[in-house]
């Protein structure tokens, strides 16, 4: 088992781990609402199967915040 | 700027503050800040800026005033529901600042009219609540090299950062709206109404914090927090070389109207 720090806190886990995997883990639900930064620089959303995550690496996931209300008000209908 | 007697008074707490000083009081005063939205970020962002004096405050939005607003939106009053929430926030800022100009646009931000609108300003804040005017802003401030704070929340969290030109922009971070179909599920939404006052409040000190040059922005650097453990978080951020609008070749040139994605509540299965 490896210490890496996943926002700021550590975890420990096999490595090497996809980014995919680790973000699985880590119970995102949405991976595309996730950017991601590995040691400092931002990985594309295309290259989440293929980087993997070492030993002390530093994993960032910076999530979309909007406004808290994503329903526009005229197609809010109950079904 | 000679300031009157009431204006000395009214200041004085900026006044006697050391890095702010009559100097930088005076620069408060000859600020012109736009704020995009006058809903729960807008509210404080307006408030405090009108209660610091800032010269000119431009605020557009082209919503009124719905029931709903009141639980965070606190500019806005129980007798203003239907009315257009820029009417209700220039009221408001006028009884607590009469000095303070308010440029009201009962308009939404679009890719026509953004780049005319932002010229005018120092600064702008993003106050709204949709993916598509955050990129929209992000990009007309960006070429138009103009500074402005970028402003988000959801359930109990909040995320904010300063951009000036040069430094890491939204699209650094984020590159692009999420598809529609991953903007959050109604049942993943909602907003804990002081948080837009915690989130506000921290956009409004960093055009203070601008207009007055003191202290150090929050620039290339993403401040988040949740109000469910109360624990904030800075996290590095850097320009990105290869940013749709800020990067060595940007693709991004002209602006677009990115389609606004809904949300529909549905029953549970
Ligand atoms: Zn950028």
């Amino acid at each position: 088992m490896s210490k890496i720090l996943v926002n700021g806190k550590e975890q420990e886990v096999e490595v090497p781990i996809s980014l995919i995997d680790l973000i699985k883990r880590n119970d995102v639900a949405q991976p595309d609402m996730v950017s991601v930064q590995l040691n400092g620089e931002f990985v594309d959303r295309g290259d989440f199967n293929s980087t993997l995550v070492n030993d002390k690496d530093e994993v960032d996931f910076l999530y979309f915040m909007g406004g808290g209300s994503p329903i526009n008000q005229q197609n809010l209908q109950i079904k | 700027m000679d300031f009157t007697e009431d204006q000395i008074q009214r200041y004085s707490r900026h006044i006697i503050l050391q890095d702010v000083g009559v100097e930088g009081q005076e620069r408060i005063n000859k600020g012109k800040v736009l704020i995009v939205g006058a809903g729960g970020l807008g509210a404080p962002v307006a408030l405090y800026l009108a209660a610091a004096g800032v010269g000119t405050i431009g605020i557009i939005d082209g919503d009124v005033v719905d029931l709903s607003n009141l639980q965070r939106q606190v500019i806005h009053f129980t007798a203003d529901v239907n009315k257009a929430k820029v009417l209700s926030a220039k009221e408001k800022i006028n009884q607590l600042n009469p000095e303070v100009e308010v440029i009201t646009y009962y308009d939404l931000l679009t890719a026509s009219n953004a780049l005319d609108i932002i010229k005018d300003y120092d600064f702008v804040v993003d106050g709204t609540d949709n993916f598509p005017v955050k990129f929209l802003i992000n990009d007309a401030c960006v070429q138009a090299r103009k500074p402005f704070s970028h402003g988000g929340i959801l359930r109990f969290e909040g995320q904010t950062i300063t951009v000036l030109p040069g430094t890491a922009c939204y699209r650094c971070v984020f590159h692009a709206p999420p598809p529609p179909n991953a903007v959050p599920t109604c049942s993943q939404a909602g907003v804990l109404g002081a948080i837009a006052g915690m989130l506000g409040t921290i956009q409004a000190a960093e055009v203070l914090k601008y207009l007055t040059g003191v202290g150090d922005l929050l620039t290339n650097r993403l401040l988040t927090f949740n109000a469910k453990t109360m624990e904030f978080r800075t996290i590095k951020v850097k320009h990105n070389h290869r940013c749709a609008v800020c990067g060595d070749h940007p693709t991004i040139t002209e602006l677009v109207d990115y389609e606004q994605a809904t949300c529909e509540i549905k029953s549970k299965h």
